[in-house]
C-alpha cells in the first residue's frame, strides 16, 4: 500500500507542479505583452500630440 | 481524473499475485505510451521543420517546403511533455519494482533504453535552451528529434528482442493478455493521460505563441525609441 501511495502522489504532484509553472509563466507573458502594447500605444499618441 | 481514479481504486479488482501494488500498472503504462506519442510527435514536426536545404546549383525543385517556425515549436512542446511523462515513468516503475522484483532499479534492456531515452530528450531540450542562435537550435534539436525517435522503437521491441527482467507486452494492438475489467480501466487511464497531453500541448503551444508576441513587440518598441532618439 505505502508503494501504491507514493507512485500515485509523485504522479500527481508532479503533474501539479508543472502546470502550476507553465500557467504561470502564460500569465507573466501576457501580462509583458499587454505592457509593451500600453507603452507602444502611448509613444504613438505622444507623437501624434507634437504633430498636431 | 477523478472518474479515472474512481475506476483504478474502487471498480478494478485487486491482481491476485501483485496485489494493490498492480494499481501502479494504470498509470505506468499509459503514461509511457503518452510518452511515445509524444516523441512520435517530435519526430514527425522535425521532419515537417527539416526542409531540404537549398545548396548552390539546386533548382526550386528541391525545395520540399518552407520552414515554418510552427513544426519547430510542435516539436519542442511535445518534447518537454514526452519528458515529463518518461521522467514519471522511470519514478513510478521502479516504486513498482521494488515489492515485485525486490530491487529499485536493474540494468535490464526495457529499464536501460527507456534511461537512454531520458537521457536523449534531457540533451534535447538543453541543446535548445543553451543555444543563442534560435533557428540554428531548432535545426539541431530536429536533427536529434529525427534521431532520437530511433531508440523510442528500441524501447518499445526491447522486451521481445531480449528477454530480460521486464513483463513482456501485455496490451498491444494485437495482444490482450489482461481482464476485460482491468483491460477497461487501462484504456480509460490512457484516455485520461491523453486528453493532459492535449491540454499541456495546448498550453505549451500558447506560450510559444506569446514568447513570439513579446519578440515582435519588443522589437516594434526599441525601433519605436531609436526612430525618436534620431529624430
Amino acid at each position: 500500500m505505502p508503494y501504491l501511495f507514493a507512485a500515485y502522489t509523485v504522479t500527481w504532484v508532479v503533474f501539479f507542479v508543472y502546470l502550476f509553472f507553465t500557467s504561470r509563466r502564460q500569465n507573466e507573458l501576457e501580462r509583458e505583452v499587454t505592457a509593451i502594447r500600453e507603452t507602444l500605444d502611448n509613444l504613438d499618441s505622444s507623437k501624434n500630440d507634437e504633430i498636431l | 481524473m477523478i472518474v479515472d481514479m474512481y475506476l483504478i481504486f474502487i471498480w478494478a479488482p485487486t491482481e491476485s499475485v501483485m496485489g494493490h501494488v498492480q494499481r501502479i500498472f494504470y498509470i505506468h503504462v499509459p503514461m509511457a505510451w503518452t510518452a511515445f506519442l509524444a516523441f512520435s510527435l517530435v519526430f514527425l514536426a522535425s521532419l515537417f521543420y527539416l526542409p531540404v536545404r537549398k545548396a548552390p546549383g539546386w533548382t526550386k525543385r528541391w525545395m520540399l517546403w518552407e520552414r515554418n517556425p510552427m513544426w519547430d515549436a510542435v516539436a519542442s512542446s511535445a518534447a518537454e511533455i514526452g519528458l515529463i511523462f518518461t521522467t514519471l515513468v522511470l519514478i513510478t516503475g521502479p516504486i513498482w519494482a521494488k515489492p515485485i522484483w525486490g530491487i529499485w532499479w536493474t540494468w535490464d534492456a526495457r529499464l536501460t533504453t527507456t534511461l537512454v531515452l531520458w537521457l536523449i530528450y534531457v540533451a534535447y531540450l538543453m541543446l535548445r535552451s543553451y543555444s543563442n542562435n534560435r533557428s540554428q537550435a531548432g535545426v539541431y534539436s530536429a536533427v536529434l528529434g529525427i534521431i532520437g525517435f530511433i531508440d523510442v522503437i528500441i524501447v518499445y521491441r526491447a522486451v521481445d528482442w531480449w528477454e530480460t527482467q521486464h513483463q513482456r507486452l501485455v496490451v498491444s494492438f494485437d495482444r490482450f493478455d489482461v481482464a476485460s475489467d482491468m483491460r477497461v480501466v487501462l484504456y480509460f487511464s490512457l484516455f485520461t493521460f491523453l486528453v493532459l497531453f492535449g491540454y499541456l500541448m495546448w498550453q505549451l503551444m500558447s506560450i510559444k505563441q506569446l514568447e513570439i508576441s513579446v519578440k515582435e513587440a519588443s522589437d516594434q518598441l526599441s525601433m519605436s525609441r531609436s526612430r525618436d532618439t534620431r529624430g
